[in-house]
């Protein structure tokens, strides 16, 4: 008896119209794809994009060179060399970051004592040529001077929670 | 006139040709295809000769379907040319006598006045040669036709029995099983006290 | 006011005149179908309530000018030890079939390139070389994913012709000619006279049949992208890559169009006579070929929403569904079709 129904049912096409009038309704709901260049889609402040070295308000860089960054990198995408300055403190001489290997773990960020290396909200860039995707210091410093009002004012607002 | 006599050669002229490449190409599939070729070139003389019914069934069961199949086999085939040329000097007295005596037996049908050359008279744009042919089918030749397709019904039957083996080893899926499984068969949800 | 047009026509030779229509109709269903593929992503994505592409000229309609430029330029590949001439010619193989079929379909009473008796056979032969194409390519490609493409090619179109070749029987039998003009006139009455319902199963038969004859979702293990790549074109870049992904949506539009044909009554309005002598709708809502047109695009919508639906098919139950349920539920239906007609049943069999 059951089997006899389950054949009228398959006859019927019972449940291929049943997915017919799933797809059917959603052929006309409201479409919420983001066109992307022209609209985004909003980032949270502890977003992980491109890295920035900062700076002290005073200009001071703010990287000390500890190199607890480089020993933290899952991705050993962090090149660090350091020198004593004229002025006796330790800096860095080089500072690269491979963004082919970093992950954007934001790792970093987080083993950083003094808040020097960032990860910033930027996330479109491309490279163009081979060698480009490493990160100088110079190029670092430049990305953190750029967005310095971004990064402080994120930091602050995630600050209760760190 | 004219133009139905090019036409005539021209579809012959194929039709020949591809008789001559099925029979002597080394490769298989290129056989194949030059009697799909052939086949398909008769149909269109078929058609030339207003035997349209004829010439579609032709290229619908032969090239349609017939054909296909026969691709489907020799594609798998793995032949080996040499080896299939060793016998070749065997055979050759046996496949000659053949090759005369059809020869010979056409030459000789086509000599005596067995068919009558008489032009048929064209007939009218709007003749359905399909449906004299379904006419003279069903009421004059009924019972030949009848005979031929209990005959061709026995063979089906016949090549189906002789396939259909059931060997113990091998394993199969049986779709009707699968399909007639609903997902309360195999799945339980269970209710599980938290830890 | 286009008197001048008639005057310069009538001057024309036939078989000149002829030429230019084909050539004309050839170029607009390559636009028909260049759209068609258009429509299938929109479709999809629409039903997958994405939006589809919209980025190439306005909503997107730039796109299928926008692929054919591309795989105009692009290189095509000829594969180690492929057989060059069966190579380069099989998309021509499973192109010309599909646009040969069109000879004989009516848009309008009378508005066909052949009106010839034996018209149903004639799309049935035409349909069924299509296959052709899809195994020769598969064998020339000289590559294993394209043979297997091939072989199941083969199987599944020579087992799907039987139950559509039925389906067509019972067409057949209902109208008494294999013209197509006269199947549809003898749907004429509105459209509970039309054959969908008395002939309903064969009609479903048809369709399902259809969409495995064209090897499209959910019986496209022809392609079969998660097992064999891409099937019987796995090989093929450019141009003869583009001629089968043409011949596939040809194919779609061509059997859209027969059951719009055989089952939807063709060129005949599903409204009642009185509606036509409105104003300005009148014309809108008649017979005519904008009616078959309309036919057509449901069933090319059906094709599409088929695909956004259903998962593929496995190979055996292709051949299970095309053997042991579609051939007897045709068969059985042409029984009763013929106790139908024995008894005249009206309206469909007086």
């Amino acid at each position: 008896m059951k089997a006899l129904f389950n054949v009228i049912k398959s006859f019927t096409l019972f449940e291929l119209l049943k997915g017919m009038s799933l797809t059917g309704k959603r052929f006309t709901t409201k479409k919420f794809t983001v066109q992307y260049p022209e609209e985004k889609t909003p980032q949270s402040p502890r977003f992980r994009g491109l890295h920035a070295l900062r700076r002290y308000p005073s200009g001071e860089e703010r990287c000390i060179g500890c190199k607890l960054c480089e020993a933290v990198c899952p991705a050993l995408a962090i090149t660090i060399d350091s020198e004593e300055r004229e002025d006796g403190s330790r800096r860095t001489t080089r500072y690269d970051i491979d963004l082919f290997k970093c992950v954007y773990c934001g790792f970093c960020e987080e083993a950083c004592p003094v808040d020097a290396i960032v990860e910033t909200r930027v996330f479109e860039y491309a490279f163009f040529e081979r060698g480009q995707q490493v990160m100088t210091k110079d190029m670092l410093l430049e990305v953190g001077a750029k967005y310095e009002d971004q990064i402080a004012s994120d930091r602050q607002v995630d600050a209760p929670y760190r | 006139m004219l133009i139905q006599t090019t036409v005539f050669y021209f579809f012959s002229g194929i039709l020949v040709l591809s008789a001559l490449a099925m029979i002597t190409v080394r490769n298989p599939v290129h056989a194949a295809l030059f009697l799909v070729l052939a086949f398909f070139t008769s149909g269109a003389l078929w058609l030339l000769l207003e035997a349209e019914f004829l010439g579609i069934a032709l290229i619908l069961v032969y090239v349609g379907a017939v054909m296909v199949l026969f691709l489907f086999v020799v594609m798998m085939l793995d032949i080996n040319i040499a080896k299939m040329r060793a016998g070749y000097a065997k055979y050759l007295p046996v496949g000659l006598l053949v090759g005369a005596v059809m020869a010979a037996e056409m030459i000789i049908i086509l000599s005596k006045s067995t068919f009558e050359h008489v032009q048929p008279n064209a007939k009218a744009a709007d003749y359905s040669n399909t449906q004299e042919l379904g006419k003279l089918l069903y009421t004059e030749y009924v019972y030949p036709f009848e005979i031929a397709g209990v005959i061709l019904l026995v063979a089906i039957i016949a090549a189906i029995t002789l396939t259909m083996r059931k060997r113990a080893a091998s394993k199969q899926q049986s779709p009707h099983n699968q399909i007639s499984v609903k997902r309360k068969d195999r799945v339980r949800l269970a209710d599980l006290d938290r830890e | 006011m286009f008197d001048w047009v008639q005057n310069i026509i009538s001057v024309i030779p036939p078989i000149v005149l002829m030429t230019v229509y084909m050539f004309v109709f050839v170029l607009v269903l390559f636009g028909c179908v260049a759209y068609v593929t258009l429509a299938e992503r929109k479709v999809i994505g629409f039903m997958q309530v994405r939006i589809g592409p919209n980025r190439v000229g306005p909503k997107g309609f730039g796109q299928p000018i926008a692929d054919a430029l591309k795989l105009m330029f692009k290189e095509m590949i000829l594969p180690n030890d492929a057989d060059r001439f069966l190579f380069r010619i099989a998309p021509l193989l499973s192109m010309i079939p599909a646009l040969a079929a069109w000879a004989v379909i009516p848009f309008a009473d009378g508005w066909n390139f052949a009106d010839i008796n034996a018209g149903l056979l004639y799309l049935l032969a035409m349909t069924s070389l299509g296959v052709y194409g899809v195994v020769v390519a598969g064998w020339a490609s000289n590559s294993k994913y394209a043979l297997l493409g091939a072989l199941r090619c083969a199987a599944q179109i020579v087992s799907y012709e039987i139950a559509m070749g039925f389906a067509l029987v019972g067409v057949l039998m209902a109208s008494g000619s294999l013209n197509l003009g006269d199947i549809i006139n003898e749907q004429q009455g509105g459209i509970l006279h039309w054959y969908w319902l008395p002939l309903f199963p064969l009609f479903i038969t048809y369709l399902i049949a259809g969409v495995a004859e064209t090897n499209r979702a959910p019986f496209d293990v022809v392609e079969g992208e998660s097992e064999i790549v891409a099937g019987f074109h796995v090989e093929y870049s450019g141009m003869g890559f583009a001629l089968f992904f043409l011949a596939e949506y040809a194919n779609i539009i061509l059997i859209s169009a027969l059951t719009a044909l055989l089952f939807l009554g063709g060129w005949l309005s599903p409204f009642p006579e009185s509606w036509f002598t409105v104003p300005y709708l009148g014309a809108l809502l008649g017979h005519g070929p904008h009616m078959f047109i309309a036919k057509t695009c449901l069933f090319i919508f059906c094709f599409l929403w088929f695909r956004a639906t259903f998962p593929r098919y496995r190979y055996d139950q292709i051949m299970r569904l095309g053997w042991k349920v579609l051939l007897p539920v045709t068969l059985i239906w042409i029984f009763v079709e013929g106790v139908l007609l024995y008894f005249q049943v009206s309206p469909w069999f007086d």
